[in-house]
C-alpha cells in the first residue's frame, strides 16, 4: 500500500523534471503581458468599470481624436498633450463663432463586424456617455459635454458638437478613453427595453472598431486580443496577438519577466523597478505621471490643522528628500510644489519651505501649541509600498517638533469612504488628472466647490477665482501669471504638503520596442513591436 | 442495508440545512459589518460624491439591511448568487468556472500529502526513535511552521527562477496552450480523456509546485495522526495476539493494524481537505491559480459582498458533503458505524 502511495509521490515530483511541451503557437507574433489584476468590464461606460477597463477600451475602440507623440528627455516615447490628431475623424473645424465643432469621419472606417462607421454611431455613443451617469458622464462634463442635444449627426460622415459654452477642455476631452465610438447597430440589437444602452451586453462583449478585437476574456484570468487587419484610423499594428495574463504576486511577475517567459510586465513596487533597471537585462520605462501628486494632506476645517501656522510648521518639518529616497528609489520625481514636473506651470522656486525644525517649532508656538499635540496620520494600505515609508519618516520628523502622530493604516476598500467623510486630520494621498492642465488639478483638489478630492475641505475665495480665471484665460502670459498666483496661495495656505510625483513603470524584454507613455497609464498595443 | 445507507444520507442532509441557513445569515451580516464601502470603491478614483451615490442606488445598497437581506434570499432561492463587481460576472458563473481549478489542486495536494505522510507515519510508528522517526518529525514540523505563502514563493524561487525546472507560475496552463474540452473540469482528467498527452504533461507540470506547497502544509497532521493511531493499535491486545499466532509481520501491520488505525486518519483527512480548501486562498494567489480562493480574496479586498457570500456558501455546502462522504467511507472501513449513524 505504502509502495503505491510512494509511487504517486515520485511521479508527482518527477513531473517537475519533464521537458516542457513545445509552444503551441508562434510566440514571435504574440505579446505576453502580465498585470496584477485585469479589467472587470469591456465597457468603459459601465458601473464600476475599473482601471484596466480603460486599457481594454483604449485598444478595442476608436475615439474621434488622439494625441501626437514626442520623445522625453530619457528617450521614452510619450503622447504629446499639446498636439491633438485625428483618429476616427479625418479632420475637424471649429465654427467661426467658436460655439461648435464639426468632424469629418473617415469614409472607409469599419467596425469589427464589417459595418461602416457613421456619424449616427458617434451620436449614439456620445449620447450614451452623457446619459448613463457615474464616471463617464462626469468625465464628459469636464469638457462641457453634458446633454444629448449637443450632438448632431449632420450626414453619414459629418458629426457636430454644439458647445454649451466655450471651454478649452472640450477637444482634449474627446481624446480621453471615455468618448469611445460604439457600433450602435450591433449594440442596439443587444439592447432591451429596460436596458436601452445595452449595458449588460457590452459589459462582456465589444462592439468597437479599434486596432484590436477581443478574442477571449476570462475575467480574473486573462484577456486575449487579436489585431483588426481592416483598421483604418492609424498605421496597422505590428503585433498580431496580445495575451494579458493576471498574476497577482509582484514577485512572480518579476521572476517571469526576468526569466524571459513574459514580454511586458507592469504593476511593480518602486524597489523592484529600480533593481530591474539596474540589472540592465530588461528595458524599464519609468515616467513620472503627468499632473499627479502624492501629498501629505491636512484637514483645514478642524483644529489643530485649521490653523495655517500649524500647517506651515508641518511643511517646514517634513523631510521631503529623505521620503523621496526611501519611498521611490529614484522613480517618479521629488515635488515641492503642487504642480507636477511635466505639467505646464511647474516652478519649484515658488516653494518657501526648507526642512527647518527650529522654524517649525517656532510656528507651532505662535499657533498656541508650544508643546505640540497628538493626532493620527492615515494612509491607504493598498499603496503601502510607497506610503508606509513616507508615513514613518513624516511621523518621525513630526515627533521631533512635538506632534505625536499615530499611524492609521486603512484597508483599500475602506479608504475611499474614510476620505469622503473629510474628517481625517492628517493623511497621505494622491490625485492625478487626465487633462494635463494645472488648473484642472486645482479645480478638483483646491477649489471651494469642495469635490471629493479637496480632501482638506480647503476654502479660499481668492483661490477659486484664480482657478476659474486660468481656465478661461487664452493669453499665455496672463495664464502663466494666474497659475503662479494660485500656486503661491497653495504654498502659503499649504493644506497639502507636496511630496512627490508617482511613476508609471513598465518592464519589457529588450526585443520589445515602441512603448509609449499615456496619461491614462494603460498600455497601447498599437505602437508596440517585438523581435 | 442500502436503504439504511440512503436514509442516513438523507437524514444527514436534512440536518445540515439549518447549518447552511445559519451560514447564509452570518455571512450576510458579517459582510455588512465590514467597514468598507463598495459604492465608493467602485465609483473609481475620479468619482464625485454624487457618482458614488448613484452607484450605491444601482447596487441596492441604499436600502435597509432587512430589505437587502430579503432581496438576497429571494435571489438565492432562484440560484442567483448576485454579481461580482471585481470581475463583472454573475457569481455563480465565476464560482462554477473556478471551482474545478481549486478542487483539482486541493485533491492533488491531499493525494501527495497522503502518499508521503502515510508511509512516513507507519514507518515512524514501527520504528519509534529511529532516524526515520526523527526525519518525519522534522519534516512535519517544518511543514506546519513555514507559512504557506513562504513555501510557495521559496519553491518558485528555487525551482522556477534559479533552476528553471518548473514551468512559469502562470496558473493552470502556460499562455500558449489551450485547455482541453471540459468534461470534469479537471485539466488532468479532461486531457487524459481527450487523449492529449501534451496538454496532460503541461497541466501536470503547472500543478507540481502548487501541489507540493499545499501538500507540505498538510503532511504534518496526517503523518502525526497516522503515527499516533498506529502506535496505539500496535500496542493493543489483538495485535499482540496476531503476532503471537505467528502471522507474518506484513499481515499484522497492513491487514490488522493499519485498517484499524485508518479510522481516525480518514476523519482527519476530511478535515484536512476542508482546511486545504482554505489554505488554497494563499497558494492560488502565489501561483496565479484561477480558483475560488483567490477569487474570494480579491473580492474581500474590494468589499465585494456577493462573491464572498457565494464563496462561503459553496464552502459550507462542500464541507457538509465532504463530512457525509467521510461518514459513508467509515461504513466501508468499519461495518459497525453504519448502523449507529
Amino acid at each position: 500500500m505504502s509502495a503505491t502511495f510512494s509511487a504517486v509521490a515520485i511521479v508527482l515530483t518527477l513531473l517537475l523534471a519533464l521537458p516542457a511541451p513545445a509552444p503551441a503557437q508562434s510566440r514571435s507574433e504574440t505579446l505576453l503581458v502580465l498585470v496584477e489584476s485585469g479589467p472587470n468590464s469591456m465597457d468603459i461606460h459601465g458601473v464600476g468599470a475599473n482601471f484596466r477597463t480603460y486599457g481594454a477600451s483604449w485598444n478595442l475602440y476608436d475615439r474621434l481624436l488622439t494625441h501626437g507623440t514626442k520623445t522625453l528627455a530619457d528617450g521614452t516615447r510619450s503622447y504629446d498633450h499639446a498636439v491633438l490628431k485625428p483618429e476616427l475623424a479625418e479632420s475637424w473645424q471649429v465654427a467661426a463663432d467658436g460655439m461648435s465643432v464639426t468632424f469629418k469621419l473617415r469614409r472607409d472606417a469599419r467596425f469589427h463586424d464589417g459595418t461602416a462607421v457613421t456619424a449616427r454611431d458617434v451620436k449614439w455613443s456620445f449620447d450614451r456617455a452623457v446619459s448613463v451617469g457615474g464616471f463617464p458622464t462626469f468625465q464628459m462634463k469636464a469638457g462641457a459635454l453634458e446633454k444629448p442635444e449637443q450632438f448632431a449627426a449632420v450626414d453619414d460622415h459629418t458629426f457636430r458638437v454644439n458647445f454649451l459654452r466655450k471651454d478649452k477642455w472640450t477637444l482634449p476631452d474627446l481624446a480621453v478613453p471615455v468618448p469611445v465610438i460604439i457600433n450602435s447597430t450591433l449594440a442596439r440589437k443587444n439592447a432591451t427595453e429596460k436596458d436601452p444602452w445595452a449595458m449588460e451586453w457590452l459589459k462582456n462583449n465589444e462592439a468597437g472598431g479599434g486596432a484590436y478585437r477581443l478574442e477571449s476574456w476570462k475575467p480574473g484570468q486573462e484577456t486575449v486580443y487579436t489585431r483588426f487587419d481592416e483598421w483604418k484610423s492609424g498605421p496597422l499594428a505590428k503585433i498580431r496577438r496580445v495575451i494579458v495574463r493576471e498574476v497577482p504576486s509582484a514577485g512572480n511577475r518579476r521572476a517571469l519577466i526576468e526569466r524571459g517567459d513574459a514580454d511586458v510586465s507592469v504593476d511593480f513596487p518602486p524597489k523592484d523597478v529600480a533593481e530591474m533597471a539596474r540589472s540592465g537585462k530588461l528595458t524599464v520605462a519609468s515616467t513620472p505621471v503627468e499632473n499627479a501628486l502624492i501629498y501629505l494632506g491636512m484637514n483645514a476645517k478642524n483644529p489643530p490643522f485649521a490653523n495655517v501656522k500649524v500647517r506651515q510648521a508641518v511643511a517646514h518639518a517634513v523631510p521631503r528628500d529623505k521620503i523621496f529616497e526611501a519611498a521611490m528609489f529614484g522613480r517618479g520625481a521629488l515635488l515641492t510644489v503642487p504642480i507636477a514636473t511635466n505639467t505646464p506651470g511647474y516652478d519649484p522656486s515658488l516653494n518657501p519651505y526648507r526642512t527647518d525644525p527650529a522654524r517649525a517649532r517656532a510656528l507651532l508656538a505662535e499657533a498656541g501649541y508650544p508643546n505640540g499635540f497628538e493626532t493620527t496620520l492615515s494612509f491607504d494600505l493598498g499603496n503601502a509600498t510607497i506610503y508606509e515609508p513616507a508615513a514613518v519618516l513624516a511621523q518621525e520628523a513630526l515627533a521631533a517638533i512635538g506632534i505625536k502622530a499615530t499611524l492609521n493604516k486603512i484597508p483599500p476598500a475602506t479608504w475611499r469612504g474614510a476620505l469622503a467623510k473629510k474628517d481625517l486630520p492628517l493623511f497621505i494621498n494622491q490625485f492625478g488628472g487626465w487633462l494635463n492642465y494645472p488648473e484642472y488639478f486645482f479645480l478638483w483638489t483646491y477649489h471651494g466647490q469642495n469635490s471629493l478630492f479637496n480632501t482638506s475641505s480647503y476654502q479660499n475665495g481668492e483661490m477659486d477665482k484664480l482657478i476659474e480665471a486660468a481656465h478661461q484665460e487664452s493669453d499665455p502670459q496672463k495664464y502663466a501669471e494666474t497659475v503662479r498666483a494660485f500656486t503661491r496661495i497653495a504654498m502659503a495656505d499649504v493644506p497639502k504638503v507636496p511630496l512627490m510625483q508617482p511613476s508609471l513603470d513598465v518592464a519589457m524584454q529588450k526585443g520589445v520596442t515602441g512603448y509609449q507613455y499615456w496619461f491614462h497609464r494603460q498600455l497601447d498595443f498599437r505602437t508596440l513591436t517585438k523581435q | 442495508m442500502r436503504a439504511s445507507l440512503l436514509r442516513m444520507v438523507l437524514r444527514r442532509l436534512a440536518a445540515a440545512l439549518p447549518g447552511i441557513a445559519g451560514v447564509v445569515v452570518v455571512t450576510f451580516l458579517l459582510n455588512r459589518a465590514l467597514p468598507g464601502d463598495p459604492a465608493a470603491f467602485f465609483a473609481g478614483p475620479a468619482a464625485t460624491q454624487q457618482a458614488v451615490e448613484e452607484i450605491r442606488v444601482k447596487l441596492g445598497l441604499d436600502k435597509s439591511l432587512p430589505e437587502q437581506f430579503i432581496v438576497y434570499v429571494r435571489d438565492l432561492a432562484r440560484g442567483d448568487l448576485g454579481r461580482s463587481l471585481t470581475t463583472g460576472q454573475p457569481v455563480r458563473a465565476d464560482l462554477l468556472a473556478r471551482l474545478p481549478a481549486s478542487l483539482e489542486l486541493t485533491a492533488c495536494g491531499l493525494l501527495f500529502a497522503v502518499s508521503v505522510a502515510l508511509p512516513l507515519g507507519i514507518l515512524s510508528a514501527t520504528r519509534p526513535g529511529s532516524w526515520i522517526d526523527h526525519l518525519s518529525r522534522m519534516l512535519t514540523t517544518a511543514g506546519v511552521s513555514l507559512p504557506i505563502f513562504f513555501t510557495g514563493l521559496l519553491l518558485v524561487y528555487v525551482f522556477y527562477y534559479q533552476l528553471g525546472w518548473a514551468p512559469p507560475p502562470l496558473g493552470r496552463l502556460d499562455a500558449f496552450s489551450s485547455p482541453p474540452r471540459t468534461v470534469t473540469g479537471s485539466f488532468l482528467v479532461d486531457s487524459a480523456l481527450a487523449g492529449d498527452g501534451t496538454i496532460f504533461v503541461a497541466a501536470a507540470r503547472q500543478l507540481a509546485l502548487p501541489t507540493l506547497t499545499l501538500g507540505v502544509f498538510a503532511l504534518a497532521p496526517i503523518a502525526r495522526m497516522t503515527r499516533a493511531a498506529m502506535l496505539g493499535v500496535l500496542s493493543s491486545d489483538f495485535v499482540r495476539t496476531a503476532r503471537a499466532s505467528g502471522l507474518s509481520p506484513a499481515t499484522v501491520l497492513y491487514t490488522y493494524a493499519l485498517r484499524n488505525a485508518l479510522l481516525p486518519v480518514v476523519t482527519l483527512l476530511g478535515m484536512v481537505f476542508s482546511f486545504l480548501l482554505g489554505a488554497n486562498v494563499v497558494v492560488e494567489k502565489v501561483f496565479a491559480w484561477p480558483g475560488v480562493g483567490s477569487y474570494a480574496l480579491e473580492a474581500l479586498i474590494a468589499s465585494d459582498y456577493a462573491p464572498v457570500q457565494g464563496f462561503v456558501l459553496v464552502m459550507a455546502s462542500l464541507y457538509v458533503l465532504l463530512n457525509l462522504a467521510i461518514d459513508v467511507l467509515y461504513g466501508i472501513i468499519d461495518v459497525r458505524v453504519r448502523i449507529e449513524a
